[in-house]
C-alpha cells in the first residue's frame, strides 16, 4: 500500500542586532525612525560606495554556528548574488555562496521534557551564512515606496537538512532555535517585527507501507528526495509555519493521489484564510550569477580566533536545564519552563544565590515554584532586589501560615470532617489513617512532620473510641 | 607669467604671496573658457566650493578630477547619461583627501562613459580632443584629465585606471601619468568599473607633482576593505635620492611597436644606462594572455557593477545606456552565467594568479619592467569604433600589470614623425611607487622629456 511521508527542510533568517550595518556605519534602527533616515552611500548602493564587513556580525554568526554544533570554515568569503528587485539597491545582494561561514551542524533537544511523551530529537544543520538584508517595499494605493532603513542590516541564514517529517517537529525545532538565538543575545528574533523569518521547503514522498516500519525518523541518506519542492515564504509565527506545512502536505498528497506531481514553486502564507497561495514558479531557472565580491577580500580565520569566540558562548538552554535538574534538584518540567527565557534564568540564578534566600534555607525548587507561579509574568518590570524580597515574603507568609496552625487543632478538624474514614480505621482498615494524614498535610501546606501527625491522629482517634464506649 | 607652472611651483608662488588662490583659479577658468569648447575637457565646473584661502598642503591649488570620482554637491556622471543628474551627497576618499589639504577641485573631466574605452569616444557627452591634434583622440578613459594637463587647463588632474586608463592617455597627450599599486589609493567613491582592478592616480606635468599628489591620496581607508594598510612613504623626498636600479627588458613587451615608438624606447634605455642603471633581459608571460583574462574579469565585474542602475533611482532608465556599456553587460552576464562561470571567470582568475606569480618572480631580479603604455601614438577619432576590442588590444602592455595590480608610470620620451607624443612606461614591484617615481624623476632631470611637455603647453598660450 502507498504511504505518504512529508520531507521538510527549513531556511531561517535572523537579523543581527549589531550597532552598525553589515557593510556600513549606519546605526541599525529600522523600526522607530522615519523611512530612509538611517541610510548612507553604502546601504543605498550609491555609485562608488564600497562595503566594509562588520567584524561583530561575523563573530556573532560564528557564535550562532557554534551553538548549532557546526564546523566553522576557516576560509570564507562573500559573494554577489544578482537579482533585480526595487528593494535591492545594488542589483545584487552581498551573500555567501560556496564558502559559507559554517557547515554541517546539528541541533539536539528533548521534546516534551518531563512528560511521558519525552523524546530526544536531533536535526542536522546544512549551513549557516551571513548576508545583508534588503530594503522594504511599502505599497500605498497605486504607489510603491521604498524604505532603505533595513537595507544592509546583517542577516544570518540558517539552512537545515530536509530532516523533518512532521510540522510538530518543525515547530519544536523553531522554538528551540529561537530560544538559543535569544540566549546568545545576538538578535531580538522578534517574529512580529520580522527580525526572525522562516521559510519551510516542503515536499511529500511516496513510499510503500513496509518501508516505514515505525514512526522513527529515517536518515536522509536512506531515501531519495522527491523531484520537487515548494517553498513557503516569509512566515512570521511558529503556529503559522505549522499550519502552512499541514496545509501544503495535505495539498501535495491530494495531487499525488491523482497521479500528479505538485509543481515546484514559491508560495505565500495567507494567515487570514489559513492557506498558502502561489507566488512564482520555475524557481530552478533562477540564475543569480554568483561570483566572489571583489570589494571584500576573503577571510582566513585562525584556530585561536574561532576558539576565542567559542569561549564567549553562554550556557545554552538545554545544558542549563540539565544542570537545574541535576545540581539544583528542580523538577524536570520546572527546569524546562524556567530555561525557556534567558532573562528568567538570570533572575532565578540571582535569586537562589541571594543571602536572604540561602540563609533562610529556601530551596531552589521553592524559588522555582514562586518564579513560575507568581513572578514569571511580571519579570521585566522587577528589579533583582524586589524579586528576592517578594520570594522571601511569600515564603515567610507560607511558613507563618503553617506555624500559625496548631497540628492538634488541624487533626481534630480532619477527624470531625471524615467520620466514615475514622470508622473504617477503627474497624481495622489500617491504611485509612494515611488518607487522614494527607488531609492534615494539605491543610498545613506540607509544613508538618508526618510521623508527628500520625501519632496525634492515632491518639485522638483512640480517645473517640473510648468516648463512644462510655 | 603662470603658464606651464607646475603644481609645486604654483604652491611656492602662493606661499610667497605673489599670487592668491583666487587669482590662480581665475587664471585657469579663463583658460578653460578659452579652450574648453574646442577640446571638450570639462563636463562640469565646480561652482559649489569656495577656493580655500587658508594654509594647508595644497593651499587652494586647482586640480581637475575625472568625472567618475564622486564630489559632494558637484554633479558626477562618469560621462554617462544614466547619471546625467546625479549630484553625490558624499566625496570619494581621493577628493576628500585633496579637499582636506585645501586643494580646489576646479572641475570634472570627460572620460569614456563608465570608463569603458581607451579614447573618450564612448562618452555620452562627446569625445575629448587631443590637444596635440584636434582630429585625434587623447586616449582614455582618463582622456579628459590628461588633455586638461597637456593643454594646461589645470596644473594637475586625477584620473583612474582599470588597465591603461591613466598611462595610455598620459602617453598620447605627453604628460606624466602614475598608476599606483591596486589598493594603494582608495577606491571609495570612485564609480566602479572593474572593482578588482580600479586604481585612482595622478596625471601631472612632472614627477614631483605626481609624488606630491600621491603622498596625499595614498593610504589605508576605513571605507575600502581592499585598500592596503601598509604605510605610505614621503614620495617627494624619496624621488630626490639618487638610487641605482636594474631595468628588466622582456622582448614580448617590444613586439608590434610602431617604428618611432620603438626607436624612442631604445633611446630611453640608453638614457637610463647613462644614469647608471643596469639592464637585464627577462622572460615574462606574453601580454597576449592578459588580454582575454582582463576582458573576462573586467566584463564580469562591469555587468555586476552596473546592475544598480535599474532605472528606479538617478532619474534615467536603462535605455540611456550606451552601446559599449550594453555590450559589456551582455558579455559579463554571459561569463558569470550558470554553467559558464567555471569555464570563463574561474579560469581567468587562475591565469591571473599565474600572471601575479610571473611578475613576482621577475621582481626578484629586476626593479622595473620597461615598455610603452601603447604601441602607437594617438589615433584619429573614429578609429576605435571600427574594431571590436580595439581598446583591449591597444592596452595589451598595461593589462598584465593591471591584472597583477603592480604600479606603473608613463612619461613622455619624444615625438613621432607626426609630431605626436610617445610614452614610455616603467612597471615596478608591489607598493614600490617610490622606486617607480624615483627612476622617472632621474630620467626627467636628465632629459626634461626632450621638451615634450613644454611644447604641448606652448600650443595653448594665455
Amino acid at each position: 500500500m502507498k504511504q505518504y511521508k512529508p520531507v521538510i527542510g527549513l531556511e531561517i533568517h535572523v537579523e543581527l542586532k549589531t550597532e552598525s550595518g553589515m557593510f556600513c556605519q549606519c546605526k541599525i534602527n529600522q523600526f522607530t525612525s522615519l523611512p530612509n533616515s538611517h541610510v548612507c552611500p553604502v546601504c543605498l548602493g550609491l555609485p562608488g560606495a564600497l562595503p566594509v564587513p562588520n567584524k561583530k556580525a561575523i563573530e556573532w554568526t560564528i557564535k550562532i554556528a557554534q551553538a548549532l554544533n557546526c564546523t566553522i570554515n576557516k576560509h570564507t568569503k562573500f559573494d554577489r548574488k544578482h537579482y533585480s528587485y526595487p528593494d535591492l539597491p545594488k542589483g545584487y545582494q552581498i551573500s555567501q555562496y560556496d564558502e559559507p561561514i559554517a557547515i554541517n551542524g546539528h541541533l539536539d533537544f528533548e521534546a516534551n521534557y518531563g512528560t511521558n511523551k519525552n523524546e530526544s530529537k536531533s536535526f542536522r544543520i546544512h549551513r549557516v551564512h551571513l548576508e545583508e538584508d534588503t530594503g522594504k517595499l511599502i505599497h500605498k494605493g497605486d504607489d510603491t515606496l521604498i524604505d532603505f532603513n533595513r537595507s544592509g542590516t546583517p542577516l544570518v541564514e540558517i539552512v537545515t537538512e530536509p530532516d523533518f517529517s512532521s510540522s510538530t517537529d518543525v515547530k519544536m525545532f523553531l522554538e528551540e532555535l529561537h530560544t538559543i538565538i535569544r540566549y546568545l543575545d545576538v538578535s531580538d528574533a522578534d517574529m512580529e517585527k520580522g527580525t526572525m523569518r522562516m521559510e519551510p521547503n516542503i515536499s511529500v514522498r511516496v513510499t510503500s507501507n513496509d518501508q516505514i516500519s515505525n514512526s522513527k525518523q529515517e536518515p536522509i541518506s536512506k531515501f531519495q528526495l522527491p523531484n520537487y519542492k515548494v517553498e513557503v515564504k516569509n512566515i512570521n509565527s511558529f503556529n503559522f509555519v505549522k499550519r502552512a506545512i499541514d496545509y501544503e502536505v495535505k495539498r501535495h498528497i491530494e495531487l499525488l493521489e491523482q497521479g500528479k506531481t505538485p509543481p515546484q514553486e514559491t508560495r505565500g502564507w495567507d494567515s487570514d484564510h489559513n492557506k498558502t497561495y502561489s507566488q512564482r514558479t520555475k524557481e530552478a531557472a533562477h540564475d543569480y550569477r554568483y561570483f566572489p565580491d571583489p570589494d571584500i577580500p576573503p577571510f582566513e580565520f585562525s584556530d585561536e580566533y574561532i576558539e576565542s569566540i567559542r569561549k564567549t558562548l553562554v550556557e545554552l538552554p538545554h545544558t542549563k536545564m540539565y544542570r537545574y535538574i541535576e545540581i539544583l534538584k528542580l523538577k524536570p518540567m520546572d527546569a524546562y519552563i524556567l530555561t525557556r527565557d534567558k532573562n528568567t534564568t538570570k533572575k532565578f540564578e540571582i535569586a537562589i544565590s541571594n543571602n536572604l534566600i540561602t540563609k533562610n534555607n529556601i530551596s531552589p525548587q521553592t524559588v522555582a515554584n514562586i518564579f513560575i507561579n507568581k513572578i514569571g509574568k511580571q519579570l521585566p518590570s522587577k528589579t533583582d532586589k524586589a524579586i528576592v524580597e517578594e520570594i522571601f515574603s511569600l515564603h515567610k507568609l507560607k511558613q507563618d501560615l503553617s506555624n500559625f496552625l496548631n497540628p492538634e487543632e488541624v487533626c481534630e478538624k480532619v477527624i470531625q470532617n471524615n467520620p466514615n474514614v475514622v470508622s473504617d480505621y477503627k474497624n481495622g482498615k489500617q491504611n485509612a489513617i494515611m488518607f487522614l494524614v494527607g488531609q492534615v498535610m494539605r491543610e498545613m501546606k506540607g509544613k508538618a512532620d508526618a510521623s508527628v501527625v500520625i501519632a496525634k491522629l492515632k491518639s485522638q482517634i483512640s480517645k473517640i473510641h473510648l468516648k463512644s464506649q462510655n | 607669467m603662470l603658464l606651464g607652472k607646475t603644481l609645486t611651483q604654483l604652491k611656492e608662488l602662493i606661499k610667497k604671496r605673489e599670487i592668491t588662490p583666487v587669482e590662480v583659479k581665475e587664471y585657469f577658468l579663463k583658460r578653460i573658457n578659452k579652450f574648453n569648447s574646442s577640446l571638450n575637457v570639462f563636463l562640469t565646473l565646480n561652482d559649489v566650493d569656495e577656493v580655500p584661502e587658508s594654509r594647508g598642503a595644497f593651499v587652494g591649488l586647482p586640480i581637475a578630477v575625472k568625472d567618475n570620482h564622486c564630489t559632494k554637491g558637484v554633479r558626477t556622471t562618469a560621462s554617462a547619461k544614466v547619471l546625467d543628474n546625479f549630484i553625490p551627497p558624499y566625496d570619494s576618499t581621493v577628493t576628500k583627501r585633496l579637499k582636506y589639504e585645501n586643494a580646489f577641485l576646479i572641475g570634472k573631466t570627460n572620460m569614456d562613459a563608465w570608463a569603458h574605452g581607451s579614447s573618450t569616444e564612448t562618452s555620452d557627452y562627446g569625445a575629448t580632443k587631443n590637444p596635440w591634434d584636434l582630429t585625434r583622440s587623447p586616449g582614455g578613459s582618463s582622456g579628459g584629465s590628461s588633455a586638461a594637463v597637456s593643454a594646461y587647463l589645470a596644473p594637475a588632474a586625477i584620473g583612474s585606471e582599470t588597465a591603461g586608463s591613466i598611462r595610455q592617455p598620459a602617453s598620447w597627450t605627453g604628460v606624466v601619468g602614475l598608476k599606483p599599486t591596486y589598493g594603494r589609493v582608495p577606491r571609495y567613491g570612485v564609480i566602479a568599473m572593474g572593482s578588482s582592478l580600479d586604481c585612482p592616480g595622478p596625471l601631472t606635468l612632472n614627477v614631483e607633482d605626481a609624488a606630491y599628489i600621491l603622498s596625499v591620496i595614498a593610504g589605508h581607508d576605513i571605507h575600502d576593505a581592499t585598500s592596503s594598510p601598509l604605510p605610505t612613504e614621503d614620495y617627494v623626498t624619496e624621488i630626490k635620492k639618487k638610487k641605482p636600479f636594474t631595468i628588466g627588458i622582456s622582448d614580448d613587451y617590444f613586439e608590434g611597436l610602431d617604428k618611432d615608438v620603438a626607436t624612442a624606447l631604445e633611446k630611453s634605455i640608453e638614457v637610463f644606462k647613462k644614469l647608471g642603471f643596469k639592464t637585464k633581459k627577462i622572460k615574462l608571460l606574453s601580454p597576449n594572455y592578459a588580454i582575454s583574462v582582463y576582458t573576462i574579469i573586467q566584463r564580469a565585474e562591469v555587468s555586476s557593477n552596473l546592475a544598480r542602475y535599474d532605472g528606479i533611482r538617478y532619474g534615467k532608465d536603462r535605455t540611456f545606456f550606451g552601446d559599449e556599456a550594453k555590450r559589456r553587460i551582455m558579455l559579463g552576464t554571459y561569463t558569470l552565467s550558470y554553467g559558464y562561470y567555471d569555464a570563463f571567470y574561474k579560469k581567468a582568475q587562475k591565469v591571473r594568479t599565474l600572471i601575479i606569480q610571473d611578475f613576482k618572480r621577475a621582481f626578484q631580479d629586476v626593479d622595473f619592467v620597461i615598455g610603452t603604455p601603447t604601441p602607437i601614438t594617438a589615433l584619429k577619432l573614429g578609429e576605435f569604433s571600427k574594431y571590436p576590442f580595439f581598446g583591449e588590444l591597444m592596452d595589451k602592455f598595461n593589462e598584465p600589470g593591471s591584472m597583477a595590480g603592480i604600479p606603473g608610470i608613463s612619461i613622455p620620451i619624444g615625438l613621432d614623425s607626426n609630431g605626436l607624443p610617445i610614452g614610455m612606461q616603467l612597471m615596478g614591484n608591489y607598493f614600490r611607487e617610490s622606486d617607480v617615481l624615483n627612476a622617472a624623476y632621474q630620467f626627467e632631470q636628465e632629459t626634461d622629456y626632450f621638451g615634450v611637455i613644454k611644447k604641448g603647453i606652448e600650443r595653448y598660450k594665455d
